[in-house]
């Protein structure tokens, strides 16, 4: 027998195919399953089994000015929406946190978009990051109140200062990523400077300067209840910072819960109302992220 | 064969004319000295093996890169850099911008450069589309689309700025070679209609054929001009013909000195030799000599199997049968 292996010929075929056949639909999935496909009800799951835990870890220590419980915590914080005192500090908070997350995103596209196009901007951008990135907010709240008296300027530059660098820096890191041909076509049609950074730069960097600009809220978030805790009252008027100190002083530990939750729920309000519609209409939409 | 009329009238001006051109990259050279002429109409192919420049050369042209030495000029204007007169098609898909769907995509052009109004723009960006035969996907975004598809907005929107001349950066390469035989076919359908000025930068010697009506071959490390040849008469239809091969044999020979390994010629096009430059046929002889070396070429091919594609079986059979084959060209060449 021979050792080199020889295929057999074969008779040669045509067909010509046939009308495409209607897909085969597939049966409705048991119920069970079709109800485990939806993230929401999984994330409530989740929720709902660290309340649990929650409440019953409270009922054990069974302590209330360490660990309220669920139910407590609650009811404190129906309590504060219902007298008006915990949306009046939110509201607080929120204005001053705008204004700040504003300025400070303003201050970060006017950097990138000089990085962007010149050279110099480039180095500007690159030397103050690195100095100001690992700098802490609040270490600059002495000097902010120094500066600018204890009142809304001094909350301002410390968000703007949370806000600024690592934005700027998700930006940037961003434009750079930007293919190397998206920008010789934006150039081959005489783009230059500032019309290609908004015609071609930022919607092609959208998905770092989004993810920047959720890091720069959650910063601003951070350094203002930091900041309020610190020095607590502008011209009267506390936040939701406020809030939580002056209830901890006061032994109010349910309060101090409810602040937190309102913390907690805006933050997932903001996520699940601003920046995930507005990635699914853009860079989810247009392929760039899956 | 007919007499061949290889100088144009000398009334007409070449359109983009590179003279002496040097491009370095980091002082590395990537084009030595290199001239060319491309008139209006003309199907000019830059060919050669990676590393000589090719891709360099058209990104000049376009004005991304500024020569070291030597100039390039459109009607007389020297190249200063980027301009919507010249409009490139990339290799890469990226080329096209993700947020913008076919229609924005074709549109954007021509409203950067305040050419038209968004109706007009509208209504020439439908125009085209059709044209490259993508309508009903003016609302898609480019990341649905499949390669071929994304390669065709890309030349629609070239064609739609109706640039004083067209430059193609291998726009086929990435394609599978189905969409990319498609894609040449309706390269060349597009020109037949509407005439435009093409540089087309690619390494396939098949396709440099199809596609041009004249070749400028390159040799690598730096690029030089090593021949400027006619291939107006090959179309898709030729492709496989005698006078075909010959041809692919010819530019296989010139670029590699010789065939001493015959692989398929477009595989043989992208590996690195250095040319042996002992028997260098002038350009101008080998112009005049294109049916000559064709037939004999042909015939001998011919009792090894038929075209590059037996080569391999002709080997295995015969080792002495591929140094045969490689000395017909250049027997041929010094004959004529």
């Amino acid at each position: 027998m021979s050792l080199v292996l020889e295929p057999p010929i074969r008779q040669e075929y045509e067909y010509t195919p046939a009308a495409a056949s209607p897909r085969i639909a597939p049966g409705p999935a048991p119920i069970l399953h079709r109800v485990w496909q939806q993230t929401w009800l999984r994330k409530a799951l989740i929720l709902a089994v660290l309340t649990i835990v929650w409440e019953a870890a409270a009922r054990w220590q069974h302590n209330d000015l360490l660990l309220p419980s669920f139910l407590q915590t609650a009811s404190a914080f129906i309590d504060g929406i219902a007298s008006g005192e915990l949306l009046d500090r939110v509201r607080i908070s929120l204005v001053v946190l705008l204004q700040g997350y504003a300025a400070g995103v303003l201050a970060a596209f006017v950097l990138t978009a000089l990085a962007a196009s010149t050279r110099l901007g480039r180095d500007l951008l690159e030397t103050l990051t690195s100095m100001f990135n690992p700098l802490p907010a609040i270490a600059l709240l002495p000097l902010a109140l120094l500066w600018f008296g204890l009142g809304k300027g001094s909350l301002i530059f410390v968000i703007v200062h949370a806000v600024l660098w690592p934005l700027a820096l998700g930006a940037y890191a961003g434009f750079q990523s930007v293919p190397e041909t998206l920008r010789m076509a934006g150039r081959n049609y005489g783009l230059s400077g500032l019309r290609l950074v908004l015609h071609i730069l930022v919607p092609a960097a959208l998905p770092s300067i989004l993810s920047g600009l959720k890091i720069g809220w959650a910063f601003a978030w951070r350094t203002l209840i930091a900041a309020e805790l610190v020095f607590g009252t502008t011209s009267g008027q506390g936040g939701l910072g406020w809030y939580i100190f002056q209830n901890r002083n006061e032994l109010y530990t349910d309060k101090v819960f409810a602040g937190l939750a309102a913390v907690i729920l805006i933050g997932l309000f903001i996520e699940n109302v601003v920046f995930r519609p507005l990635e699914s209409m853009t860079v989810r939409r247009w392929g760039m992220q899956r | 064969m007919a007499f061949q009329v290889v100088r144009p009238a000398p009334a007409v001006a070449p359109l983009l004319k590179a003279e002496n051109v040097s491009l370095e990259y980091d002082a590395v050279r990537a084009t030595h000295d290199v001239s060319f002429d491309v008139y209006r109409g003309d199907r000019f192919v830059l060919l050669g093996p990676s590393g000589c420049g090719k891709s360099s050369l058209l990104k000049a042209a376009g004005g991304f890169i500024k020569p070291v030495a030597g100039r390039i000029s459109i009607d007389g204007q020297q190249v200063e850099g980027p301009g919507p007169d010249r409009i490139v098609v990339f290799q890469e898909f990226d080329q096209l911008p993700p947020w913008k769907t076919v229609r924005e995509n074709v549109m954007f052009p021509l409203l950067m450069t305040k050419r038209l109004n968004r109706h007009q723009a509208e209504e020439r960006a439908r125009h085209w589309i059709a044209k490259v035969g993508l309508a009903g996907f003016e609302n898609a975004h480019p990341h649905t689309l499949s390669g071929g598809m994304k390669q065709r907005v890309a030349i629609a929107r070239a064609l739609a700025m109706q640039p004083e001349v067209l430059l193609m950066d291998e726009p086929f390469a990435a394609l599978d070679a189905l969409t990319r035989r498609n894609m040449q076919e309706e390269l060349g359908r597009l020109w037949e209609e509407l005439r435009f000025t093409l540089l087309f930068v690619t390494h396939s010697i098949e396709e440099a054929l199809v596609v041009g009506n004249r070749i400028l071959l390159l040799s690598p490390h730096p690029g030089q001009v090593r021949a400027e040849l006619n291939s107006h008469q090959f179309g898709l239809s030729s492709a496989g013909s005698a006078e075909f091969q010959a041809a692919t044999q010819r530019i296989h020979g010139l670029l590699f000195g010789g065939v001493d390994e015959a692989p398929s010629a477009s595989e043989a096009a992208t590996a690195r030799i250095t040319p042996v430059t002992s028997n260098v046929i002038p350009a101008q002889a080998g112009i005049q000599s294109a049916g000559g070396p064709a037939k004999s070429d042909y015939r001998l091919r011919g009792n090894d199997g038929a075209g590059a594609g037996a080569d391999g079986v002709a080997a295995r059979a015969d080792g002495h049968g591929m140094r045969a084959d490689g000395n017909v060209p250049r027997v041929a060449e010094k004959t004529s």
